[in-house]
């Protein structure tokens, strides 16, 4: 047996009489010698040895119009298998069907960035025996390569690919853009089976998952509802306590020290973020200034921005919309980035440490600035982690935007019920009654007190929601415990538990 | 004198508005109990009204009711509570008449004496009849409760017989006529609401005409138009500039015992200096001197 030290030592270098790789017989009749497209998706799943306590994942590119995860879990309830864990990057309504899938033990373990609609619900009010994993995006790449969360088989949906495994996200009727958070999985599971609705001629590059990372490839009716992949995020706002939260919190990075020339920024979807943008764009016109970078989630508004110059470069690793999913494909200045170029903390080179400003939104805030993006005012898991607490802890500026109160539920609070991102990686908290500084930022809370900002105490904020809203009762919770909330280096920061 | 550029109405059936319309602070907030409120829900609006009144988030911003008619069974339950809730001032519907406003202000006096406030409730007089218009300077001079006047112009050129233009030509005589007795009366003008909140082009084209044209303001429908409306009134950059060397100037020559100065060879008197803190007040307002807008 020769091993590698032997052949760059020179010694024992015999020709070998068994080429493994030239060993078959080759066939000229024009026939696949070997074919990576299976039948239909159980085949795939044969084909990938899954067996009953193993992980499969699925990545959220499709958003609220995923169907991948759904018609896949139905196979695999029916070919009978049990206990799995499944590590979903996000999950939203539409995987409503999961709790079925649950009850009946076929998924006993969670790992996610999210959870909401009846499956939220239903976990809240204790579904599963295993505690979920809410994961970050950054986080669930650090929980990847850390050996945590092994994924045995992943399960790629994609819009287009070709017969030997390349595939894109910005192509196609069911285009979702970057497949960010897929190239994390196709790059660290065991076997990778892709999901598509449209075979392309080989080659198809460029290829965002390639054929050296396909095992298996299902063709199936449809992986997405074009309708609802991008719905509800370009949408402009009209309200205007949305367009008041914009318009001050691009005054706060106006005049944060950090707009000027070159300068980089995430912001998400919603609608006061996605107003907080446009009226940016409007200051960078007036000011001359241009962004080096815009990241993140990508929106149609940023994709304006790129085309006038605005932003040189855009860094996406999910597309909002369907202007973001299309742009991506024909802008070379709009770059497709894995999770692990965009937050993963233990990765060689995450994007977040070279950004700038980030604009977040938020469910609750307390008075020490921790953020709360996952639990609602009832303790129901109804959110996502998300981005939220690797962008706030490396951008420069992290200024979360949410209304004082939200009806007759302050916003502010004394102590949020699940802690997602830390206070102390929050910078301002910018409210339609005021603008707090978290208070180790001396001179930036100068800066915008001289630039005219209504500048308050976040105590300050939360006596006058108490006021205007009374002070909740406190939720009722058992001591059981359905979700552990991760921090980007896989600590635990926080635990949900259940209703009581 | 009160900056009064923006009247924001809101509907006193409409919860949510009422809850929120003090974040945008407009110049005045307009509680409406008249024709934006439906019949079966004209006593909660007004239950709503009087709570919102009294309520700590609007103790710092001016608060204005448009009471029902007197003439309909709601008009003085309206007044009954709202001034009960300390509302500043009573905006009269469709006054034609020098009566309407004496019937209302004695009304309002009546009920003042009642409860024993010091509290002086103003009154706004709108305008929203040719016959309105043309009993404008009487009516605008008939009671020193009377702050402005204003043209309701939805109702106004149904009574003229056309209708609303994007030029505005149908409105050019009841405006003029308008400002012209405000002006004379020395109370404030303001202009009726443009309502296609969508057309956010047509709104500034005629904000600014009105405030070309010496409206105080103009009274606004959605919480969006308010921070435009502030953006038009506010003074030019030059004029900040003016305005800051004349107070320095004046307060120079205070300090000198000197009566008059003079800034590049202009003679700055009384009236000038006035004319300064106004723009500097109204500079302030539109967040140009710090503040929010």
């Amino acid at each position: 047996m020769i091993n590698s030290n032997d052949i760059k030592n020179g010694s024992k270098l015999t020709p070998s009489k068994a080429n493994f790789f030239a060993a078959f017989q080759k066939d000229h009749s024009g026939k696949e010698r070997s074919s990576k497209i299976c039948q239909n998706i159980e085949e795939s799943i044969k084909r990938s040895g899954l067996k009953d306590g193993m992980t499969i994942s699925f990545h959220h590119a499709f958003r609220g119009g995923d169907k991948v995860l759904n018609i896949v879990m139905d196979v695999i309830a029916k070919m009978g298998f049990k206990d799995l864990t499944l590590a979903s990057s996000s999950l939203a309504s539409v995987h409503d069907p999961l709790i079925e899938h649950i009850k009946n033990g076929v998924v006993t373990q969670i790992y996610t960035s999210g959870l909401r609609s009846k499956l939220g619900e239903a976990i809240s009010n204790g579904l599963m025996e295993k505690p979920v994993q809410i994961h970050s995006h950054g986080g669930r790449v650090h929980l990847v390569k850390s050996g945590e969360l092994n994924i045995d088989v992943a399960f790629i949906g994609v819009p287009i690919i070709d017969r030997f495994g390349n595939a894109t996200g910005y192509k196609g009727r069911s285009k979702c853009g970057s497949l960010g958070y897929a190239m994390t999985d196709a790059r660290y599971a065991k076997y990778v089976i892709a999901i598509s609705e449209s075979l392309e001629d080989y080659p198809s590059f460029p290829a965002s998952i390639t054929q050296d990372q396909v095992d298996a490839i299902v063709l199936v009716d449809e992986v997405g509802d074009p309708g609802k992949i991008g719905e509800g995020a370009t949408r402009m706002t009209s309200n205007p306590k949305e367009l008041l939260l914009a318009r001050r919190a691009a005054k706060v990075i106006v005049n944060s020290g950090l707009f000027k020339n070159g300068y980089s920024l995430q912001t998400g979807t919603g609608g006061a973020s996605l107003a907080t943008t446009i009226f940016l764009s409007e200051k960078m016109e007036e000011e001359n200034i241009t962004a080096s970078f815009g990241l993140g989630g990508i929106t149609g508004t940023m994709v304006y921005m790129l085309k006038r110059g605005q932003i040189k470069t855009l860094l996406d690793v999910q597309s909002f919309d369907e202007f973001a999913a299309k742009s991506l494909g024909e802008n070379p200045n709009h770059i497709e980035i894995s999770a692990n170029q965009y937050a993963n903390p233990s990765s060689k080179g995450s994007a977040i440490k070279q950004l700038d400003v980030v604009v977040l939104s938020a469910l609750e805030i307390d008075v020490d600035f921790n953020v709360n993006v996952l639990t609602g005012s009832k303790g129901i898991l109804r959110g996502a982690s998300g981005g939220h607490c690797d962008t706030a802890a490396e951008a420069k500026l992290s200024i979360i935007v949410a209304p004082l109160t939200r009806g007759r539920i302050p916003t502010i609070v004394e102590r949020v019920n699940t802690i997602i991102t830390p206070g102390n990686t929050v910078d301002v908290v910018v409210t339609d009654q005021g603008v707090a500084v978290n208070p180790k930022n001396i001179q930036l809370k100068q800066r915008l007190k001289k630039a005219g900002i209504t500048v308050v105490e976040i105590e300050d904020l939360y006596a006058k929601a108490i006021r205007i809203c009374g002070k909740p009762k406190p939720i009722k919770y058992s001591d059981k415990v359905v979700a552990t909330i991760r921090y980007r280096d896989g600590s635990i920061l926080d635990v949900v538990k259940a209703l009581a | 004198m009160k900056l009064r550029r923006s009247m924001l109405f809101v509907p006193g059936s409409n919860t949510s508005m009422v809850c929120n319309a003090f974040v945008y602070r407009p110049d005045t907030v307009m509680f409406d109990l008249e024709d934006s409120v439906a019949i079966e829900e004209k006593d909660s609006a007004r239950l709503m009204v009087y709570h919102a009144l009294q309520h700590f988030t609007y103790e710092d911003i001016e608060t204005a009711v448009r009471v029902n008619p007197l003439h309909s069974i709601y008009g003085l339950l309206d007044l009954e509570a709202v001034i009960r809730a300390g509302v500043d001032i009573i905006r009269l519907p469709k006054t034609d008449t020098v009566e309407d406003v004496l019937q209302m202000q004695e009304v309002i006096e009546k009920i003042e004496f009642k409860i024993g406030t010091d509290k002086r409730t103003k009154l706004l007089a709108a305008i929203e009849s040719a016959q309105g218009v043309v009993n404008a300077v009487d009516i605008a001079r008939c009671s020193d409760r009377l702050m402005g006047i204003a043209l309701g112009a939805e109702d106004f050129v149904r009574d003229l017989h056309t209708q609303r233009t994007k030029a505005g030509s149908e409105l050019m005589v009841a405006r003029a006529q308008i400002l012209l007795a405000a002006r004379a009366a020395k109370i404030h003008a303001f202009d009726s609401v443009f309502s296609d909140v969508r057309d956010k082009e047509g709104f500034v084209k005629e904000a600014n005409y009105i405030k070309d044209l010496g409206f105080d303001g103009k009274s606004l429908i959605n919480p969006n138009q308010i921070s435009v409306l502030h953006k038009i009134f506010a003074p030019s950059g030059d004029d900040v500039e003016w305005a800051l060397d004349v107070i320095e100037a004046s307060d120079n020559a205070k300090e000198k015992g000197l009566g008059v100065v003079s800034i590049d060879g202009k003679m700055v008197d009384a009236p000038v200096i006035a004319r300064a803190q106004w723009t500097l007040e109204l500079a302030k307002a539109s967040g140009m001197l710090g503040g929010d807008e």
